[in-house]
């Protein structure tokens, strides 16, 4: 019983770090109706952004970890900016009004733009990351189970990172005058226009958020691995989460990501032997499919009625 | 400003690979060799350095001694990503090139190996894969155009074993105990298996196989299952990410990382400096040679490196992949010297360079002049052994550095030949091939 719920927190955290990949992806479709395929290449930029920066402040310059940290974080977010200004200005303002599908292989573009820029600027080491998470293993329930349950440390602080983003988020999408703004672009981008809301603008700054989420992923996921190209790829873990919780719902990225972490984990442990083990890449997907059978929006995505 | 610089830096990058790709202009009178790398994808961190000391060598023959014998090297790399599609189609795209094709194909992956063991035969051009691909395709009877030099993964099999033994005082002491294989969930991950599963029987030990998806950045179930199963040694068959990965979540789980042993794939320094002060411990095998640098060191240096013409950091020409690229290219260019004393000296043909290969013998001396003494021992590659030794040493990363802390072992042929035999003769059978006989063979 210990082992099965060691597995189950495991998992749940394991799925926490999937959302924040999701999230980003969750915001951009929320608020403009485009699956941004480059997401995970933001989360690449982001932390290589992060970590080399970090870097030369510490060893170069010789900052103090207090000082050089949130220096770096403030250029991986300037960045993040650039990155943003660029994709509306070069790409996305070209193709307003086009069909989601061309933004879409437009963000394909993107992303290959972003991973090979990133790289040739920041470089394609590995490079270990920092931040001051702690990242030991602790033993909870100890008296209860032989050995405890296992629970690391990042995986908590992870957590703890994504439900501030999540309740942030939510904060800035209902209460805020550029959250409805938002919204409303993402229902009819001519419709929004006609109202007086400036479509470049809210483009901007809904890549910008999405870029600073990727920040935060890419920052706890850098501490986690070490900053490295296999990031970008963090976006193919993100998808059965996408699928499960909702292309538009930012608490469905959480719980699908729950769901999807949770699941996984407990397939690939309690099945996976029986079935010559490496199921849980696929059976994310299997489980993603099933939610699908009986709720085709997603567990908390939008209901679509198109009148025909 | 160091960011600028690293701006100007990529751009410089960018030049050189520039610079490397029109080096490819095909001229008479010169050696082709091909270059298949992954520089770009998850795979990079590793596949750069080892692609670095591969082209820092040869641009170093060609400064020095305008090539070998007197014919100069035409170099070409082509990224293949460490993808099987991309790696057939660089392949199909570089086997003609030069004046009498490519001379020799080394993938360093072990899923293009095997796509390419099928193509090789019809175009007549060797494959050296030094330390990977299939471990039965040492049996040059049957698989006449494959050269896994220097060691198999079935050789590597073997010496974990007679380490972990040495460890625990003996042979007898395997028995009863358990011994678990980490591994990426591909051809190269599956690779040591039959041979571990022969060892298990013949010793005693219990052994456990999980598999980790590629590209293995997450490994949490497989190690939480490490944790519940609590096996007495982890062995590690990873690449790239995975390694870093499978060296963190030991940590996290509070898994000795010096009961952890990797193969030789899974012992440089990305796969270690990840995962900080969490990889103090972990061991690896050596395919031979250690970090650091060593006479031929000086010569890349003096005509590669301070003329601006690599593509490597001055602090890493000493790593670990760095220096078995160095080796790589050594023994194709060696190879390629060899079948020029009885062709002569002209452009080989890859049927040219399969002869050299086949009958490489490199003394103490040799590589002593060569400039790799203390990196690889003397080797000898015959017809029907075309892995040409089957010697491995341990090291340890301390945190900072790799220490070596054993003496060389040697693949234990009792167990491997036969498995070797078994397998490459239906190998034979299933692809219809007569085995030659080496005792016919000049």
């Amino acid at each position: 019983m210990g082992f099965f719920i060691e597995v189950l927190i495991g998992g749940l955290l394991a799925g926490v770090l999937y959302s924040l990949v999701a999230l980003g992806f969750v915001l951009i479709f929320k608020a403009s109706g485009v699956f941004n395929f480059a997401q995970g290449a933001m989360v690449l930029a982001a932390a290589l952004a992060l970590v080399r920066a970090l870097e030369v402040m510490q060893v170069q310059w010789h900052w103090p970890f207090g000082l050089a940290l949130p220096a770096a974080f403030a250029f991986a977010a300037a960045v993040m900016a650039l990155i943003a200004w660029a994709a509306e200005r070069l790409v996305l303002r070209k193709l307003v009004n086009q069909e989601g599908i061309i933004l879409f292989m437009a963000t394909i573009g993107v992303t290959f733009f972003i991973e090979g820029l990133a790289q040739t600027v920041f470089g394609a080491d590995v490079y270990p990351l920092n931040i001051g998470l702690p990242k030991e293993p602790i033993f909870l329930l100890e008296s209860l189970f032989e050995g405890g349950v296992l629970v690391n440390e990042l995986d908590i602080w992870a957590a703890v990172i994504a439900g501030l983003l999540v309740a942030g988020l939510a904060v800035f999408f209902q209460r805020t005058r550029i959250g409805r703004a938002l919204r409303a672009v993402a229902d009819d981008h001519a419709a929004a226009q006609s109202v007086g809301i400036a479509l470049n603008q809210i483009w901007f700054i809904v890549w910008l958020v999405a870029g600073l989420v990727a920040l935060a992923a890419g920052a706890v996921w850098g501490s986690k691995l070490g900053v490295q190209f296999s990031l970008t790829l963090l976006a193919l873990k993100a998808l059965p989460v996408l699928i499960l919780g909702g292309f538009t719902s930012v608490p469905g990225a959480i719980v699908g990501g729950l769901i999807i972490g949770a699941g996984e984990k407990l397939a690939e442990v309690f099945l996976g032997p029986s079935m010559g083990g490496g199921i849980e890449i696929w059976f994310a997907y299997v489980v993603a499919l099933l939610f699908l059978l009986v709720r085709p929006q997603g567990l908390f995505g939008e209901r679509i009625i198109e009148r025909v | 400003m160091k960011i600028a610089k690293m701006v100007v830096t990529g751009a410089a990058a960018l030049a050189a690979g520039m610079a490397i790709a029109a080096s490819s202009a095909q001229a008479q009178g010169e050696q082709f060799i091909p270059g298949l790398v992954y520089r770009t994808g998850a795979y990079a961190p590793n596949g750069i350095p080892f692609a670095d000391g591969v082209a820092d060598y040869i641009n170093m023959l060609n400064a020095r001694d305008g090539g070998i014998n007197g014919v100069k090297i035409l170099f070409e790399e082509c990224e293949t990503g460490y993808a099987t599609d991309r790696g057939v189609e660089c392949y199909e795209r570089l086997k003609a090139k030069g004046p009498t094709g490519a001379a020799y194909f080394s993938p360093l992956s072990t899923g293009i190996t095997f796509a390419l063991t099928e193509k090789a035969p019809g175009d007549k051009i060797p494959l050296i894969t030094m330390g990977y691909g299939r471990a039965d395709s040492r049996d040059g009877q049957v698989f006449t155009w494959n050269f896994p030099l220097l060691g198999t993964y079935w050789t590597a099999a073997s010496v974990a074993i007679q380490h972990i033994a040495k460890e625990w005082g003996g042979f007898d002491k395997l028995k009863g105990k358990k011994i678990a294989l980490v591994y990426h969930d591909s051809p190269y991950g599956k690779e040591p298996i039959a041979a571990l599963e022969i060892m298990s029987k013949k010793y005693g030990f219990e052994f456990l196989p999980i598999p980790v998806p590629a590209p293995g950045s997450e490994q949490k179930s497989q190690w939480l299952q490490i944790r519940q199963q609590r096996p007495d040694y982890v062995l590690l068959w990873g690449w790239g990410v995975m390694n870093s990965a499978s060296v963190t979540e030991a940590g996290n789980v509070n898994y000795p990382r010096d009961k952890m042993l990797g193969v030789w794939w899974s012992g440089a320094e990305p796969d270690v400096v990840p995962a900080g002060e969490k990889g103090a411990g972990y061991k690896a095998l050596m395919l031979q040679h250690p970090a650091g640098k060593f006479g031929i060191h000086g010569e890349i240096d003096k005509h590669v490196i301070s003329k601006g013409k690599s593509l490597a950091k001055a602090d890493d020409t000493g790593q670990v992949l760095y220096n078995r690229g160095l080796i790589n290219s050594m023994l194709g260019t060696e190879s390629i010297r060899t079948a020029m004393a009885k062709f002569g000296n002209k452009p080989m043909t890859g049927e040219q360079v399969r002869w050299g290969i086949e009958h490489l013998d490199l003394s103490a001396a040799r590589i002593k002049e060569l400039g790799f003494e203390g990196m690889i021992q003397p080797l000898k590659v015959t017809c029907a052994d075309h892995e040409g030794t089957r010697l491995s040493r341990v090291h340890q990363w301390d945190g900072k550095k790799w220490n070596v802390i054993s003496d060389y072992y040697t693949g234990d042929d009792s167990v491997l030949a036969p498995l070797v035999k078994d397998v490459a003769a239906k190998y034979a059978a299933e692809k219809k091939i007569t085995p030659r006989d080496c005792s016919k063979e000049s």
